[in-house]
C-alpha cells in the first residue's frame, strides 16, 4: 500500500473537487431517499384509505391548523437565500485561504504530460476512450447525453411524482436516471481521476504508479473470433450483431417495460416509445460493450473502411 | 448718475432712496436674526427623521415599518428582488426539498464574474505574457493568489452545484408539465457552465491546461462529417487545415490562437449567451407557477387519461 501515492492523488488540487463530491452526492442522495420514503409511505396509506384520501392530508409534512399558508418572500426565503450567500462565501473563502489552484510548468508541446488528463468533469468521456474510439466517446456521446437529457420531459409521460420525492411511483425512471449519472457519468470521473495511471493504465488506489509498467494484452475484434476474414464480409457481420443488439434489447426492454409501466407503455405514442428505447439501449450499450472489453478482450465489434464500433 | 432735469426734487428722491435701502437692509438684518434660527430649528427636526426627506423619499419609495404591505413592496419595488413573488407557498422554502442548488449556482456565477473581471486587469492573452502574468498574479498582486484561488475554486464549485441542481430537478419530477421548456434551457446552462470551466483551463498557458485542452479538442478531431480523423471526414475534403478543430483552436495545434479564442469565449462570448439563457431560466420559473413543490401526492387512482 504506496499511502504517498494515494495521498498525492487525492490531495491534487483539482482533485479535491471530485473528493468533495462523493459526501456530498452521498448525503444529497440519503436526503432525497428519506423523503421519497416518507411519501411513499404517505401514498400507500392513503390509497389503502380513501376517506383518508379525501381529506387534505397530502403531504408528508402535513399543513398544522392555525399556519399561514403562505409567507412573505421578505424575510422567510430572502433571509435563506442570504445566508446561503454567506455559507457558500466562506466555505471558498477557506478553500481559497488554504489551497492553492493548481499551476505547473509553463505549457510545453514537447513534454506530454503522462498520464494527460482532461478536467476532471470531462474525464467520464475520457474514460470511454478505452472502449470507444474518439469519435464516438468524444464527439457522438455528449451529444446523445445532451439530446438524451432534453428528451426526457417529452417521453416521461407519467404524471405522478411532479413535486415530490418518491420511489414508488416513478421507479423506471428514476433507476434510470441513477444509473446514467451515478454509475455511468460520476463513477467513470471517479476511475478517470483516483484509477487511471501513466498510460492510462489501471492502478488500484494505494498501488504506486509505475511509469514503466507495461501490460501485455491482446485485444481482438469480435469478426476475427468468428474466423471472418474479407471487409464486406465485417462490415455486414458488425452491422448484424449491433443491428441486433437494438432488436433483441429492444425486444427485452418492451416484455418488461410493458409488464412494469403498463400505464406509461399504454400513455406513450409510438414516437415516444421508440425514442426511449433507442437512448436507452445505448446508454446500456455502454457498460455492454466495457464488459466485452475486460472479459473478453474485445476491440471492435463492427469494422468498416470508414469506422470501427 | 441721474440726469439733472429741473433742479428740484432730485436730492430729494435721492435721500428716500438711501433710507429705502437703510431700512430693506435692516429688515434683511432682522429676518435673518429670527428666520434662520427658526429654519435651523426646523432642518434639525426634519434631519432627526431623514426618511421624511425628498431625496430619500425619491430613493426608497415605501415605508418599511413591519407590515405585510410593506413586505410585499420590498420584495416587488426592488429591481435585484422582483424575481421574486411578494408571498410564496410556506413549505417552498424548505431547504431538504429545494437543496438551494439553483440559486447557489446564481451566486457562484456573480461570484466568477467580479472575480473573473478583476483577473483579467492583469492578463494579457497572449503566449509571451499569459504565464508570467498568472505568476505576477501568484506572487506579486496584493490578494492575486487569493483572487485566483476563488476564482478556480469557485468554477469547480459551480459544476457541482449544477449538477446537484439538475440531480434535485429530476429526482423531484419538477421537469414534469409544465415545465419542459426550462428543463431544456437548464440542460443548455449546464453545458455553458461546462464550457465556460473547459475555455479557463487553458488561460494560465501552463502544461496542466495545454495537455487538458490538447486531449479535449482531440477529440474534435473525430467528429464525423466535420473531422479528418472521424468517419467520412476525410472523403469530405477534411484536412487539420480546415476541420472543426482548426476552426476551434484558430490552428492545427494548441497554440497562441487557441489561447486568444478560449480567452475571448471565456470572458465575453460564453458569459453573455449564458447570461441570456439564465434571464430566460429565472423569468419561465416564475411564469411556469414558481418552483414545482413540495406538492401534495398524487395517487395512480386520481390519474385522469386523455384518452
Amino acid at each position: 500500500m504506496d499511502w504517498r501515492q494515494l495521498w498525492e492523488i487525492m490531495s491534487a488540487p483539482d482533485n479535491v473537487p471530485i473528493v468533495g463530491l462523493i459526501p456530498l452526492l452521498i448525503f444529497y442522495i440519503y436526503l432525497a431517499w428519506k423523503q421519497a420514503k416518507a411519501n411513499d409511505q404517505l401514498i400507500g396509506e392513503l390509497e389503502t384509505n380513501p376517506a383518508m384520501a379525501k381529506t387534505h392530508h397530502r403531504k408528508a409534512w402535513p399543513f398544522r391548523p392555525g399556519w399561514q399558508k403562505e409567507v412573505h418572500v421578505w424575510p422567510f426565503l430572502l433571509r435563506m437565500e442570504f445566508l446561503a450567500a454567506i455559507i457558500v462565501t466562506i466555505i471558498l473563502m477557506v478553500w481559497s485561504i488554504t489551497l492553492n489552484a493548481p499551476m505547473e510548468e509553463p505549457a510545453n508541446p514537447n513534454l506530454t504530460m503522462n498520464p494527460a488528463k482532461a478536467p476532471w468533469y470531462f474525464l467520464g468521456l475520457q474514460e470511454m476512450l478505452v472502449y470507444f474510439d474518439p469519435w464516438i466517446a468524444g464527439v457522438v456521446m455528449p451529444t446523445l447525453i445532451i439530446i438524451g437529457l432534453m428528451v426526457i420531459p417529452y417521453i416521461d409521460t407519467n404524471p405522478l411524482g411532479s413535486g415530490y420525492y418518491t420511489w414508488k411511483q416513478r421507479k423506471f425512471s428514476i433507476g434510470t436516471f441513477l444509473f446514467g449519472f451515478i454509475v455511468l457519468w460520476v463513477a467513470m470521473i471517479i476511475i478517470g481521476t483516483f484509477i487511471r495511471g501513466p498510460g492510462w493504465q489501471w492502478f488500484w488506489p494505494g498501488q504506486t504508479w509505475d511509469h514503466n509498467r507495461l501490460i501485455y494484452e491482446v485485444n481482438r475484434d469480435l469478426p476475427d473470433l468468428f474466423g471472418i476474414t474479407s471487409n464486406l464480409a465485417k462490415i455486414i457481420f458488425g452491422a448484424i450483431v449491433v443491428g441486433g443488439f437494438y432488436v433483441l434489447g429492444g425486444f427485452l426492454l418492451h416484455a418488461y417495460f410493458r409488464r412494469t409501466n403498463p400505464r406509461d407503455y399504454k400513455r406513450m405514442s409510438l414516437l415516444q416509445y421508440s425514442i426511449m428505447m433507442v437512448f436507452f439501449l445505448t446508454m446500456v450499450g455502454l457498460p455492454i460493450k466495457m464488459l466485452l472489453r475486460l472479459l473478453f478482450h474485445i476491440k471492435y465489434v463492427w469494422i468498416t473502411p470508414w469506422f470501427n464500433v | 448718475m441721474a440726469e439733472p432735469t429741473n433742479g428740484n426734487g432730485s436730492n430729494g428722491n435721492r435721500v428716500r432712496l438711501l433710507e429705502r435701502v437703510k431700512a430693506g437692509v435692516k429688515e434683511d438684518v432682522t429676518s435673518l436674526k429670527t428666520d434662520i434660527p427658526a429654519k435651523a430649528k426646523e432642518q434639525v427636526d426634519l434631519l432627526k427623521d431623514p426618511t421624511k426627506t425628498q431625496v430619500y423619499t425619491s430613493i426608497f419609495r415605501h415605508k418599511h415599518d413591519d407590515t405585510p404591505r410593506n413586505r410585499a413592496l420590498g420584495v416587488l419595488s426592488n429591481v435585484f428582488l422582483h424575481l421574486h413573488p411578494a408571498k410564496i407557498n410556506r413549505d417552498a422554502v424548505r431547504y431538504s426539498y429545494t437543496w438551494g442548488m439553483g440559486g447557489i449556482t446564481f451566486y457562484l456565477f456573480i461570484v466568477l464574474t467580479f472575480t473573473g473581471a478583476l483577473l483579467m486587469f492583469y492578463y494579457h492573452p497572449t503566449k509571451v505574457q499569459a504565464f508570467r502574468d498568472v505568476l505576477y498574479l501568484e506572487h506579486d498582486v496584493p490578494f492575486g493568489k487569493l483572487l485566483r484561488n476563488m476564482h478556480r475554486w469557485a468554477a469547480h464549485l459551480m459544476v457541482i452545484a449544477v449538477w446537484l441542481h439538475m440531480f434535485r430537478v429530476f429526482l423531484t419530477g419538477s421537469y414534469k408539465k409544465p415545465r419542459e421548456f426550462n428543463w431544456n434551457v437548464g440542460v443548455i446552462l449546464l453545458v455553458l457552465t461546462l464550457l465556460l470551466s473547459f475555455t479557463g483551463y487553458l488561460l494560465p498557458d501552463d502544461q496542466l491546461g495545454f495537455w487538458a485542452v490538447t486531449v479535449g479538442t482531440n477529440m474534435a478531431r473525430a467528429t464525423p462529417l466535420l473531422g479528418h480523423e472521424g468517419p467520412f471526414g476525410p472523403q469530405l475534403g477534411m484536412t487539420p487545415y480546415n476541420d472543426i478543430r482548426f476552426g476551434l483552436l484558430g490552428g492545427s495545434i494548441v497554440d497562441a490562437n487557441a489561447l486568444l479564442r478560449s480567452y475571448i469565449w471565456h470572458c465575453i462570448g460564453i458569459p453573455i449567451v449564458a447570461s441570456i439563457f439564465m434571464i430566460v431560466h429565472f423569468w419561465r420559473v416564475r411564469k411556469d407557477g414558481g418552483i414545482s413543490g413540495p406538492a401534495p401526492v398524487m395517487l395512480e387512482s386520481e390519474v385522469k387519461e386523455r384518452r
